[in-house]
């Protein structure tokens, strides 16, 4: 019996699971059915003809997700060596404890300080740089052209990057802790100095947890919602400059859930969230499965 | 000296220095933050906040109802999370250690750990309000509880994997049923960790946004009757910080201060009681 009982309550974990993927795909239906592949690579997003397209909020939820990661890997990679390496061993506890607190922050906060501070910090000091220095560049300079309005894609990859250092910081340095002493002994009585130990013992030794960490830092920006929303700017117009404001799956989900005034409106929209669901489950998984490698080191504690 | 070994040893500095401007970089972020939550929720604390109720657009007021609403719901929430996660941990921990089912259910349930929290809004946007017809604060009770799930999971299989095996033993050697042992010796022995997972866990759902804002909405009034959509903290935020008025960001930010000192506290208060408990 009781086996029974607690058996269940585990079996419902995983019919939660089944159940969320299964709704979503049920209720987007209607926008599958009608649109096709199509939903995937239209950029047409207009709730008066009731055409629904999701390239927009598609490209955007992967260039602010790869803007955060681009940010965030070098920085967590740096704070893991210093907690590991550098920092006075008393140090490492507060330190350590102060990163996380990063993780705690409510993404609302996030968002709200986003919009307030960041925003205008950033279209009054960093993009009017970036469109005089950058802009006029070839290939690149199409990215940070337009309006210094502080809403877009840069600054919402900015903040994600923020978000996410937490969690990839952590795992990074229970991985490094976890490398034998006795490797990084024989690295030093070579000769080697901090630096090399680093990078031709400890990385080699948990490469795949390092790829895991960030696979997890990835699935973690992807489906962020609230901090991006305040700082995207919901706009359905494909562009490819960061500086303009853009969307992203979350974003539009969250932004336009209750006036979806149409069956096929809402069903495209649960259509998104079945994709960002499908998205991060493989992404999570992934990174499950690097670092299930390692053993039971996972640092990504709520 | 030899050119060689000084580039190497400059090569190290540099990449020090960058791992010490990394964290310096990481802490700045937090003390931003934080210091803008404090100094702009600070001059909006007023005691009209826990008198009243959310204000009409230009108009001065409280969160009274907000406040009601959110802890009415984190209540239910943990509620159902609770009892369901900690038998699900028992049987991971007791009768699927180191299986195939075991493993699956772990791996599922990480995964549901860090599944963006606006897909688990839409689930039980499907699940509980499409059904009901409208809106409802226990739809967003229920949202939570999903998200709160497999924090207390994780945390209570960790913790009940932590009670040596010999205490097991001991409670079936005198005869005692699988059950009773579980909830005489286990339970009481790894309470420490579940409730450390609690704590986190609840410290996580408070500031939960995104799966609110389709299942319980938000409501200007006092709605005592969870089956109406019902006010909560973060979607108030969320609706007064996109709104155009002054008095209106004031509260929002005012809200934004509570719910982040609320948590930054339940964080760090779980931490140091597990460590003094653990220590003990």
């Amino acid at each position: 019996m009781f086996r029974l009982l607690t058996g269940s309550m585990a079996y419902l974990v995983l019919i939660l699971l089944a159940g969320a993927a299964f709704s979503m795909f049920w209720g987007g239906r209607l926008a599958f059915q009608t649109f096709g592949f199509k939903f995937l690579y239209s950029a047409v997003w207009d709730p008066v003809t009731k055409q629904f397209g999701a390239l927009v909020p598609i490209y955007g939820t992967i260039v602010s997700s790869a803007i955060a990661i681009l940010i965030a890997v070098p920085m967590s990679f740096g704070i893991a060596i210093f907690l590991t390496e550098v920092s006075p061993r008393w140090l490492r506890g507060p330190i350590g404890t102060a990163i996380e607190l990063l993780a705690a922050i409510p993404s609302i906060i996030y968002g709200m300080w986003g919009l307030f501070v960041f925003v205008p910090f950033m279209s009054i000091h960093v993009e009017p740089w970036l469109n005089d220095k950058l802009g006029p560049q070839p290939i690149i300079g199409e990215l940070f052209t337009g309006p210094p309005i502080g809403i877009g894609m840069l600054t919402a990859g900015i903040i994600l990057g923020i978000m996410i250092i937490p969690f990839i910081t952590a795992v990074m340095r229970d991985v490094f802790m976890a490398v034998p002493d006795a490797l990084k002994e024989a690295a030093i009585s070579l000769g080697a100095t901090t630096w090399e130990t680093i990078g031709r013992v400890s990385v080699p030794y948990t490469r795949t947890a390092v790829v895991g960490a960030i696979f997890l830092g990835l699935g973690r920006a992807l489906g962020e919602t609230m901090a991006v929303t305040f700082v995207l700017g919901n706009a359905h117009e494909f562009t490819k400059s960061l500086l303009m404001p853009g969307n992203s799956i979350a974003a539009a989900i969250a932004n336009e859930f209750t006036e979806a005034d149409s069956p096929i409106y809402l069903s495209s929209l649960i259509a998104l969230g079945f994709l960002l669901f499908v998205v991060t489950f493989i992404v999570l998984a992934v990174a499950k499965i690097l670092l299930l490698r390692i053993g039971r080191l996972e640092g990504a504690r709520a | 000296m030899n050119p060689i070994i000084v580039r190497r040893r400059v090569a190290n500095g540099i990449a020090l220095c960058l791992s010490t401007i990394a964290t310096v970089f990481g802490l700045f972020w937090l003390v931003w933050i934080l210091w803008t939550t404090v100094v702009k929720g600070a001059a909006a604390l007023k005691p009209q906040l826990v008198t009243q109720m959310t204000p009409p657009p230009g108009s001065d007021g409280g969160l009274l109802n907000a406040f009601y609403g959110s802890f009415i719901m984190i209540t239910m929430a943990v509620a159902i999370a609770t009892p369901v996660g900690v038998l699900a941990a028992i049987y991971l921990a007791e009768f699927a250690r180191g299986n195939r089912v075991g493993t699956v259910i772990r791996f599922v349930n990480d995964i549901l750990l860090s599944a963006p929290s606006i897909v688990i809004g839409l689930f039980v946007y499907e699940l509980v309000v499409r059904p009901l017809g409208h809106f409802s604060g226990y739809a967003g009770a229920v949202a939570l509880a999903l998200i709160l799930l497999p924090v207390i999971v994780r945390t209570s299989d960790e913790a009940l994997q932590l009670v040596p095996g010999p205490m097991r033993e001991a409670g079936l050697a005198l005869g005692l049923p699988h059950w009773k042992v579980t909830r005489t010796i286990l339970m009481r022995a790894a309470t420490t960790g579940i409730v450390t997972g609690l704590l986190l866990g609840i410290a996580r759902i408070s500031g939960e946004t995104a799966p609110l804002l389709f299942t319980a909405l938000n409501n200007q009034y006092w709605s005592a009757n969870p089956i109406t959509p019902m006010a909560n903290v973060p979607v108030v935020i969320f609706q007064y910080a996109m709104s155009p008025y002054d008095s209106w960001h004031a509260l929002a930010w005012a809200g934004a201060f509570v719910v982040t000192v609320f948590v930054l506290i339940l964080g760090i208060s779980a931490r140091l009681f597990f460590k003094q408990e653990s220590t003990r």
